[in-house]
């Protein structure tokens, strides 16, 4: 295979060779070649294979625009599919393989496929495979779709950064216009960030002998070193991929192949996109075949790699743009044949390898074919932003129209395609300045797809779509842009219909006899060009996705063996020691009960309300009557939503007259403040009102059980414990070495327990106290595990857990203020709605099963006798070890009137029986409570 | 990414805000009797416009509800005041 | 009309393809019709199939500002499931499923209702109580759903995160087999062409800008195309159904936000059920052309405009790198959103808006793809008789006065 590198330099590095393989085969190109390049200069044309039909494709543009040749490339042992030829730099090692093909792209075996065209045209699939059932074709179609192939495990080192980035103006292009712009925006005293997608600056610029009396690079490098002299950045090989809301730019930066690019979330206060134009393909027979290319990438691969893609070139161009190009090709050695494409129907000859080109009856011995039906401002991001398109006829393009907010187009991307004109403009934008509307150098004659020419005619070269498709897409009647497009999966390849979609709308036009801007255009979506999933991850993974949040006694809870695992977004203690998780947690249970239990509830809500309107605030914001409690007791609650659903329930301590302690579930701490925030600043006067969480700066030790006055007493508080001095749901607060202190008669387990808080920086001296108070009694730390069956033997409810999103306070046996509380209060409508005064509503209710039975599996549902319809679902369920038999609590329609009734309980095909009982097992009289 | 602007903090990314409702809703007076239909109404109706709207957003940061006029199609905001204030 | 069927797709291979009759036509809108609906979406166009079909009404047009099936119902993620907990909900949807399951032949268009199951991960202890408490509400209403331990789950997610450092563990999950994805498109598109072949106008590009009212009746709508009249109107307009209820002065319960759905470059097969994983809040399927199909929550401000913005995107996306994390590298072709119509209890609301002579069907936020066939079947059913079908009462939006919500979101509200 002959070379095709010359010996015009380029940009690459002939000092530094770079070995890869493709498809199995050893290749070497050199560093700054893409690997389409470095096969381009190998002498190898096809290095992909088409969709649908296995056609062979060898690449028609030399960057983002090409949809042919799409490889996975693997590199040290990973594998990357989907890569595009023509924008993966090479890389020493690389191994390439083209995706849908097999063996190879030169000789697929799928390549016979072709040969049905005629029945697989667009949509055929809508068509056929209903009977006898899709799930018979299906599995077919799917192996024989899709494109490149992953690694199964995940990839190494691949995490991307993700920054905030601010600048005054954001130059998106490097080429002649974003330098010129760029340079001329930083040298008027502007913050300037100028971004390319290439490694090297300058757009096409390479292909010109000289500018401004330099040679190109030294030209770059000019402008380079102006934009950096006067504060400006410049960031290569970064793509801005999208614009969102309020003009944030996204751009990915690339590192080395393999590596994640970053993300900047770039705020500019001005957008300046010189992005280019790209040329678009001509529609002709056989305009599909490997040796089929653009104008401009041929020139592309000379300038920036030396490869002279083609020794006897066909150029086919409708443009002016052509004259340099043929002077640029020839000199590099190339025979030129021009060909008026709009003088009559073009062939291509040949199959994998073109053999020429045909004209009406003549017919042209080359060897490439160089196409342009014109350029194409790249505007995507112009249409991110909202930004408008205009229809010029002169340019036979849609142009920036009216601009987004900040945004100005210039260059290429606004249709300037002459060099002079368009370096004017820019420094005019740069500098701040409106620019004259320039002469236009560019000329073309019109030339788009013809409807009925003959040949297959290819329109979207990655997804086969030909000129047919487009009109059986019309005479089917898919006629709008978007039909037109999701029919016949035109513009839907990787490369977003960048080189596709002109075509298919003009063709549309064409054929309905409409002017083509009224055919419209698709929506251009972000990302400009597909960027990987990693770079929106970054590294809030692992443990930094919803960071937990960590006690102040974590290691007091390490220290003494803790099991600990997630609970309500809370890292806890689930239980202590090691062992059989279940007998530990039976001891836990069994000690508490018999001595104490010492528990760490920290998480528990500690939301301070105060001011002059607190009282009144927390009477409306609870469902149970808080107006008449009184400065130093405790109630047990609920707080409804307006829709009257119990959301939250915890017990609220009054301290003061105007101070209040609510101490909501660990889980709705965050969600429980914002609904008191909400209230407080909407329709309440919060001047009035104060709200202050201090769940995470004071933490909570609980003393539950027989015991715990005993273990408390050992404590030097200075307090009269007495039942009579200290009852059930008061509150006491007081000072140790200076410290305050509160504690909260109250209990979640039904024995007589004490809630000890204290300032979180003073914690670990409080619970090594009670711990060791507690030693001698017998008591020992318990976990969560063991609190859920304390509190269920109990029969103590979990909200979210025991309840549902239907559940309203009645349901839980909690009725008088439905029935009698005056004053309004969240919720208080809702409890009387037609569903609300239902009788046979899901009430909390107990079900116990015999002696000796088995666990209620939770989750389980009760069922009505013909197992036809559910009544309600068994919520907590545990094998309670203080009264050595299960216990169950549950939701079951109309449950409060069925005591004692026995019910079906099913569970995953299973039926059992229980006993609907009150959902109390323990200590039913509050003896223990009260002690 | 949008940018609101918190009266008392100033712009911020739209991540740190909360959606808290539309402006102008009044809860009706529960101590008196309240129909079914005006309890829904104000439970769950929404003018949910197209274009230029009023709305309550909460500031996750400072925990300050404000009012915002913003436009529910084009994103574009218009202005931003505290609760407390007139109205816009 | 040409039947579609591999004999007529190889007889028109022989002929170019020349002999495709329209799958419909472009008529011009007659100055009254029996009922007119407004929005060609999925539900539009499948009310205007089952008026003809099941009701013998075909004096119906549908009128769309834009092209039919542009709306949500070209822009979902295409998941159609009835893993619902409710009775009534399970009763809807899977009405719906069944549908599906016959929809490609009956309609003569192939959808593509590819039923490869769908598994929503438990990833706690806790979850997996209400997995199980959701499996048996599921199988009680007589819809299939499967049980799972971690490992019946690594068989069928493969991909999943496994490792020790998954934020979230997998514990197991709730598998639906019957569940699967549609051909977004070709169910609009399908629905649209029988319909057509009944005899019932589509009319595109025709903008409904008012409604025309007597005697406090609604009795047409005037259009960019002029006033169109009809005895019954109903509204299947998705995100935009509060700008038509504003034309009669009604506030509905809805609220239009953005969702947004991702695709990935197409990759040979890697994921063959639909995954959804609730903590990270992502779901993701891959579709036959191989393209993952990803998807996630609403964005957080309440929108109209039909585009998508980073915050969520790189919630959803990141959320899928760590389900997924072998996808870290695989690349982002494309995303879009759509404005969808979320209601306080996110079911959908069918039955009459309040102004006499228009019917709504809406309120199916993030969903109403899967409910297409039994929404459309159902809306015609209440347009024609004037009556709810046994199914659609619930969802009538009476209930938001009676509160009888079907609260599906908070069913499984799971909090400790
Ligand atoms: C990103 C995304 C992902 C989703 N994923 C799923 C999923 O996986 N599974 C699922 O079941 N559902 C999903 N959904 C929801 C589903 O897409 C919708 O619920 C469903 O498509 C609604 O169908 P529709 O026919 O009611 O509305 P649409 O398809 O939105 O149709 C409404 C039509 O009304 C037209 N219209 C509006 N106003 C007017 C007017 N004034 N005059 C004339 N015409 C008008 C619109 O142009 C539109 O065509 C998703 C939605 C989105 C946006
Ligand atoms: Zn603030």
């Amino acid at each position: 295979m002959t070379s095709h590198r010359t010996d015009r330099a380029g940009l690459i590095d002939r000092t530094q060779p770079r070995n890869f393989t493709f498809d199995g085969k050893a290749y070497r190109g050199f560093e700054g070649d893409t690997l389409a390049s470095a096969l381009l200069a190998n002498g190898v044309r096809v290095m992909g294979r088409s969709f649908k039909y296995h056609r062979p494709r060898g690449p028609w543009g030399a960057w983002v625009d090409d949809p042919n040749a799409i490889m996975t490339v693997t590199l040290d042992g990973r594998s990357f599919p989907n890569c595009p030829a023509a924008t993966t730099p090479l890389v020493e090692d690389m191994q390439a393989r083209a995706v849908n093909a097999w063996p190879s792209a030169a000789f697929d075996i799928k390549a016979g496929l072709d040969l049905f065209h005629r029945w697989l045209g667009a949509g055929f699939y809508y068509k056929t495979f209903m009977w006898p059932d899709w799930h018979l074709f299906e599995p077919m179609i799917r192996k024989m779709a899709g494109l490149g192939d992953i690694s199964r495990d995940a990839p190494k080192n691949y995490t991307a950064d993700q920054v905030h980035d601010h600048c005054e103006v954001l130059v998106i292009g490097g080429g002649a216009a974003g330098l010129a712009c760029a340079r001329a925006a930083a040298e008027a005293g502007r913050g300037v960030v100028l971004v390319d997608d290439h490694p090297i600056f300058g757009g096409g610029l390479h292909q010109s002998v000289q500018i401004e009396d330099r040679t190109p690079s030294e030209w770059i490098a000019d402008q380079l070193a102006a934009i950096m002299g006067a504060g400006g950045r410049v960031l290569p090989t970064t793509t801005a991929f999208g614009v969102y809301d309020h003009g944030l730019v996204g751009l990915a930066e690339y590192g080395a192949f393999g590596t994640a690019p970053h993300l900047h979330r770039m705020r500019a206060d001005r957008i300046v996109l010189a992005t280019g134009a790209l040329d678009r393909p001509v529609t002709f027979a056989g305009n599909d075949r490997p040796g089929v290319m653009a104008v401009d990438a041929a020139c592309e691969y000379l300038a920036r790699y030396g490869v002279l893609v083609g020794r006897r070139i066909a150029l086919a161009s409708n443009n002016s743009l052509a004259d340099a190009a043929e002077a640029m090709l020839t000199q590099a050695g190339a025979k030129i044949t021009r060909i008026s494409p709009q003088d009559g129907a073009i062939r291509a000859l040949g199959g994998k390898q073109l053999k020429g080109l045909a004209q009406g009856l003549r017919r042209h011995e080359v060897d490439t074919v160089l196409a342009s039906g014109g350029l194409t401002p790249l505007v995507h991001l112009w249409r991110h932003a909202g930004g408008k398109l205009d229809w010029c006829a002169a340019r036979q393009a849609f142009l920036p129209g009216a601009a987004p907010d900040g945004m100005v187009a210039i260059g290429a991307a606004n249709g300037t395609f002459d060099l002079d004109q368009a370096l004017s403009e820019a420094r005019a934008i740069g500098a701040g300045n409106a620019s004259d509307a320039a002469a236009r150098t560019y000329s073309l004659t019109p030339l788009w797809p013809e409807p009925g020419d003959k040949g297959r005619q290819w329109i979207d070269f990655q997804h086969d779509v030909t000129l047919k498709d487009v009109e059986l897409a019309a005479r089917e009647n898919y006629v709008s842009v978007e039909h037109l497009k999701r029919y016949t999966t035109l513009g839907m390849a990787s490369d977003q219909g960048k080189t596709s979609n002109m075509a298919g709308l003009a063709a549309m036009a064409a054929i309905q006899d409409r002017p083509l801007p009224e055919v419209g255009t698709t929506t251009f979506r972000p990302p400009f060009v597909p960027v990987p999933f990693e770079m929106y991850h970054g590294h809030h993974g692992k443990q930094l996705w919803h960071p937990l949040k960590r006690l102040a006694l974590e290691p007091q809870h390490r220290a003494a063996g803790a099991a600990l695992g997630e609970y309500g977004g809370w890292l806890r203690p689930g239980w202590y020691g090691t062992g059989n998780r279940g007998d530990l947690i039976r001891r836990e249970v069994l000690s508490a009960r018999n001595a104490a239990g010492i528990f760490d509830a920290s998480p528990l809500g500690k939301i301070e309300v105060m001011g002059p309107d607190a009282e009144d605030f927390v009477n409306f914001i609870y469902y149970n009557t808080i107006r008449t409690l009184k400065p130093g007791n405790i109630r047990y609650g609920f707080m409804l939503t307006e829709g009257g659903i119990v959301m939250d329930d915890g017990v609220i301590a009054r301290l003061t007259e105007n101070r209040f302690v609510i101490s909501c579930s660990s889980g709705h701490v965050d969600s429980v403040r914002e609904h008191l925030e909400a209230w407080r600043q909407d329709g309440n006067n919060p001047d009035r009102i104060f709200i202050h969480d201090l769940t995470q700066q004071w933490s909570t030790v609980t003393i539950t059980g027989p015991k715990a006055r005993d273990i408390l007493a050992k404590l030097p508080l200075g307090l009269d414990l007495s039942a009579q001095a200290f009852p059930h749901m008061t509150v006491q607060e007081t000072q140790r070495e200076e410290t305050p202190i509160r504690i909260a008669r109250v209990s979640f387990t039904g024995d007589i327990s004490y809630e000890i808080s204290i300032r979180s920086s003073r914690a670990s001296d409080l619970w090594d106290k009670v711990v060791a108070a507690g030693e001698p009694h017998g008591a020992t730390p318990i976990g969560i595990e063991a609190l859920s069956i304390l509190r269920a033997e109990k029969g103590y409810i979990m909200v979210g857990k025991d309840t549902d999103g239907e559940t309203m306070p009645h349901d839980l046996g909690i009725t008088i203020p439905r029935l009698k509380k005056k004053p309004a209060y969240i919720g208080d409508r809702s409890l009387h709605s037609d569903k609300a005064n239902l009788p046979d509503r899901k009430a909390l209710v107990g079900l116990a099963v015999g002696d000796g039975d088995k666990v209620l599996p939770t989750g389980a549902h009760i069922v009505d006798g013909t197992l036809s319809r559910s009544l309600g679902y068994v919520t907590s369920s545990y094998d309670s070890p203080t009264l050595g038999h299960p216990v169950a609590l549950g939701l079951l329609e109309n449950g409060s009137a069925r005591t004692g009734e026995i019910v079906s309980v099913w569970h995953m095909g299973e039926t059992r029986q229980a006993t609907v009982c009150a959902a109390c097992f323990f200590d039913p009289e509050g003896e223990r409570l009260h002690a | 990414m949008q940018i609101f602007p918190c009266p008392f903090c100033g712009p911020r990314n739209e991540t740190e805000f909360h959606f808290a409702g539309e402006l102008g809703k009044v809860r009706p007076d529960t101590g008196k009797e309240v129909n079914a239909r005006d309890w829904a109404t104000y439970l769950y109706a929404q003018r949910n416009e197209k274009g230029l709207v009023r709305e309550v957003w909460l500031h996750l940061t400072c925990s300050e509800l404000f009012v915002m006029e913003r436009d529910s199609l084009t994103m574009d905001v218009r202005a931003s005041k505290s609760l407390r204030g007139d109205a816009l | 009309m040409t039947r579609y069927s591999a004999f007529t797709v190889f007889r028109e291979g022989l002929r170019g393809q020349k002999g495709w009759d329209k799958a419909w036509r472009s008529p011009v809108p007659k100055p009254a019709y029996d009922v007119v609906i407004i929005g060609a979406g999925g539900h539009g166009l499948a009310t205007a199939y089952y008026l003809a079909k099941n009701h013998g009404i075909k004096d119906v047009a549908v009128i769309e500002k834009g092209w039919l099936g542009g709306g949500n119902t070209g822009r979902n993620t295409t998941v159609i499931r009835s893993n619902y907990f409710y009775p009534e909900s399970a009763a809807l949807y899977d009405f719906s499923v069944r549908l599906y399951e016959n929809l490609s032949r009956e309609l003569n268009y192939n959808v593509m209702f590819s039923q490869r199951g769908m598994v929503v991960t438990a990833h706690s202890e806790p979850e997996m109580e209400m997995a199980a408490r959701q499996v048996n509400a599921m199988r009680l209403n007589g819809v299939d759903a499967e049980f799972l331990d971690r490992d019946q789950v690594r068989k069928l997610a493969p991909l999943l995160n496994y490792g020790p450092d998954m934020r979230y563990p997998i514990h197991g999950g709730v598998f639906q087999p019957r569940a699967g994805t549609g051909r977004h498109d070709a169910v609009a598109w399908g629905f649209a062409r029988a319909a057509d072949a009944q005899g019932v106008d589509i009319i595109q590009n025709c903008q409904v800008l008012e409604l025309l009212t007597e005697g406090g009746r609604c009795v047409g709508v005037r259009t960019s195309q002029g006033e169109i009249r009809a005895s019954a109107i109903g509204a299947t307009v998705a995100g935009h159904s509060s700008v038509i209820a504003d034309m009669a002065q009604v506030d509905l319960p809805i609220t239009s936000y953005a969702l947004q759905a991702f695709v990935s470059e197409p990759l040979k097969p890697v994921l063959d059920t639909v995954v959804l994983c609730p903590p990270f809040g992502t779901y993701i399927s891959q579709s036959d052309k191989g393209g993952l199909v990803i998807g996630g929550g609403l964005d957080r401000v309440p929108s109209y405009g039909q585009r998508g913005n980073l915050p969520m995107q790189e919630a959803v996306l990141a959320g899928l790198v760590e389900m997924m994390p072998a996808l870290a590298s695989v690349k982002l072709l494309r995303h879009w959103a759509g404005i969808v119509d979320v209601t306080p209890d996110s079911s959908p609301i069918i039955g009459p808006s309040g102004l006499e002579g228009l019917y709504l069907n809406c309120g199916w936020g993030t969903g109403g793809f899967k409910a297409i066939p039994a929404g459309g079947y159902l809306f015609a059913h209440l347009l024609a008789t004037g009556h709810h079908h046994d199914l659609s009462r619930p969802f009538d939006p009476v209930r938001f006065t009676t509160g009888h919500l079907i609260d599906e979101g908070a069913a499984s509200g799971i909090a400790h």
